[in-house]
């Protein structure tokens, strides 16, 4: 396997990360991806496919998400119809069957990265239900008597934020990766990398306001990345200058367009809370 | 070499399987590590440690085992310590000198200040053996023995060392006690096992499909319902030692308040005699008189002891000897009572589970439950919950 994965310029890989997905990526295991919310683990797999030049094949998780529908769906409804109204295509049962994210994985010419979003959405059974198909990369398909079988074994990255325990035959079989919510000088790095030449006053007052919002105690969600870098493009938008992060008006504590890091009523009510406590403290 | 790290591993209570360790050996022989001991302790996290709250166990082994390695991989990690070295030559009289050679120098003194430290629990101040501040032992800061080590900053110097050193992922640890992060995966598991219910109803799309191959003929298809119908009874001690604790089993057990059908609060003082309260103001007009509780929640609920356990021995076995007013029947009949009412209950104890047997109260409860104790750590809820379902 000579492509190697070293991050991209819009995506800062530690050198941990970077050593799991080689190993994945060579061993050909599946990657399992877990950490705080927002902190790009479903973007990861889309850097990976970019960095290897491979497409991407999106497999999205819900509560209701069955593990056959990864595979193929047999499509009786339809077949029903057709039988009822006279369709010559009822006989051919595999016009019936439809062909799913795996399938398509498999299918594909070139071994695509299959991203499986959010697996512990899925109910407690669902990664039983695809051990083997991820180990052998083949399933049988009972309606035509067929087996389907990777041309290549593609790079399987599966995201997960811990809302169920996973099966420990499932975890055996994967590589896994924790991603640690960045340090300073990571998150000024993944700034830069989103927006290039941004101001160092700038940059260096909204980290340090942002870890600050970070360190509240009993907030009930936690800024991330995302919001971090959401909250940067409004502060560009409305211009906002430099100076305004950097006051430390105890009647300014909330910080200006809060709106982009704080998305819990109760946490705002929290700031406010705290404002009223410091404006207090330092009036007399 | 490395079959003594998977023994070590596993010694740690660290899942490792012979499999996830043989998937090491490939990636190793493909040479992914590249030789380098970061990317191999990378390489081996990533294939060894499938949890975060094992990461942490994982550093510490890992640490333990691969001890000196460091100096052979890095080489930057050499001058700190000949320049301490010199600098410790040049301050020290010829008498010092030697009662550091016959510890066998200095390379003797940096081993025996890590064992030390895996000795030593707490902070300590004062005394000669152990590391701590102003002592006359040779490790820590501040120390009359001039070749005194100073924790925390020279034995952190080599670089490879740090990344496991740091312990980054100490929080993730299931073992600490629940804290703000922590208390969101403990959730998690109370959902999971609110969703266990065994109801059949009717799978209508199941119902079409089937009945569609089955070319009209009527199919019916049942399924499991997933619904939600724990019951939960939270008795909580409140008052005293309790009050660090309360918020966070209260703020636990409010945000999973969603997650069941009934979750109904009561609050008590050390031990639960005949009234509880409904507020944790705990107001002598609106007790609840413990009859009533045990009359209005029926056995399906799950009964939750969260306390400390602690108190004189008395408070539990002799009529009238609550700290607050006077009770007629001994807190023992009435928790007797209570677990004798509900068959699934547990009780959840903040106090490490290593003390427990340091407090007499706490073993005398715990025979009352049956041993149904368990710490309030995110490992005791774990296995409480796993008690409460079975």
């Amino acid at each position: 396997m000579s492509a190697r994965f070293e991050g991209t310029e819009t995506y800062i890989a530690t050198e941990d990360l970077r050593v799991a997905v080689n190993a994945a990526v060579a061993l050909e295991r599946p990657l399992l991806v877990k950490g705080e919310p927002g902190t790009g683990k479903t973007i990861l797999a889309h850097e990976i496919a970019k960095a290897l030049g491979k497409d991407i094949v999106t497999w999205h998780i819900k509560s209701t998400t069955k593990a056959q529908q990864g595979l193929y769906e047999y499509d009786a409804v339809t077949r029903l119809r057709d039988g009822q109204l006279g369709d010559p295509k009822v006989a051919e049962i595999g016009n019936y069957i439809i062909r799913g994210k795996m399938w398509q994985a498999f299918a594909a010419d070139v071994a695509p990265v299959l991203l499986i979003d959010e697996i512990d959405k899925a109910d407690i059974e669902f990664p039983n239900d695809l051990l083997l198909e991820l180990d052998r990369m083949e399933f049988y398909v009972y309606e035509t008597r067929e087996t389907v079988k990777a041309k290549q074994r593609p790079v399987v990255v599966i995201t997960s934020n811990n809302e169920k325990e996973l099966p420990d035959a499932f975890l055996r079989r994967c590589f896994f990766h924790y991603i640690r919510f960045p340090d300073r000088d990571t998150m000024s790095r993944i700034v830069e990398v989103h927006y290039p030449g941004l101001q160092k006053a700038l940059l260096r007052d909204a980290l340090t306001v942002f870890y600050d919002v970070r360190d509240v105690p009993g907030l009930k969600k936690k800024p991330s990345t995302s919001e971090l870098l959401d909250w940067i493009k409004l502060l560009l938008v409305e211009d906002i200058p430099a100076e305004t992060l950097r006051q430390r008006d105890p009647a300014k504590l909330i910080p200006p367009l809060y709106g982009a890091l704080l998305k819990n009523e109760q946490d705002v009510q929290l700031f406010e809370r705290l404002a009223f406590l410091n404006r207090r403290e330092r009036g007399t | 070499m490395l079959e003594g790290f998977l023994l070590e591993l596993r010694d740690a209570k660290l899942p490792v399987s012979l499999k996830e360790f043989l998937t090491l050996m490939e990636a190793m022989q493909r040479g992914i590590a590249s030789w380098n001991v970061d990317d191999f302790y990378y390489l081996a996290r990533a294939t060894l440690v499938k949890d975060e709250r094992h990461l942490d166990k994982f550093d510490r082994v890992f640490g333990h085992y691969f001890k000196g390695l460091e100096s052979f991989a890095e080489t930057p990690a050499a001058i700190p310590a000949e320049w301490l070295k010199r600098l410790g030559e040049k301050l020290l009289s010829e008498e010092e000198k030697r009662q550091i050679e016959a510890m066998g120098g200095w390379d003797k003194l940096m081993e025996t200040l890590q064992q030390r430290l895996r000795e030593q629990n707490e902070r300590h101040q004062g005394g000669s053996k152990w590391i701590g501040t102003e002592g006359t032992s040779p490790y820590g800061a501040q120390g009359y023995n001039p070749e005194g080590v100073r924790i925390g900053q020279e034995n952190r110097h080599q670089r490879a060392v740090k990344v496991w050193d740091k312990r980054d992922f100490k929080n993730l640890d299931d073992r600490v006690e629940l804290g703000t992060r922590n208390i969101k995966l403990a959730l998690r598991r109370l959902r999971q096992f609110a969703r266990e219910g065994a109801d059949l109803e009717l799978d209508l799309d199941d119902t079409i499909r089937s009945t569609a191959r089955n070319a009209g003929w009527l199919d019916l298809k049942l399924l499991r319902e997933r619904h939600n119908a724990v019951k939960v009874l939270l008795l909580l001690d409140i008052g005293g030692s309790m009050d660090g604790h309360i918020r966070t089993c209260a703020e636990l057990f409010s945000a999973a308040s969603s997650e069941f059908k009934h979750l109904a609060f009561y609050y008590f003082h050390n031990c639960p005699y005949e009234a509880l309260w409904p507020d944790a103001q705990r107001r002598r007009s609106d007790q609840m008189p413990t009859v009533d509780v045990l009359r209005t929640y029926d056995q399906s609920y799950k009964l939750i002891f969260v306390g400390d356990a602690s108190m004189s021995p008395y408070e539990l076995q002799e009529p009238g000897a609550s700290v607050e007013h006077f009770n007629d029947d001994a807190g023992e009949v009435w928790l007797r009572r209570l677990v004798g009412a509900y068959p699934k209950a547990v009780w959840l104890n903040p106090v490490p589970e290593r003390y427990w047997d340091g407090t007499h109260s706490i073993g005398m409860i715990r025979q009352l439950m049956d041993d149904r104790m368990f710490p309030l750590t995110l490992d005791g809820l774990d296995r409480a919950m796993r008690r409460l379902t079975r």
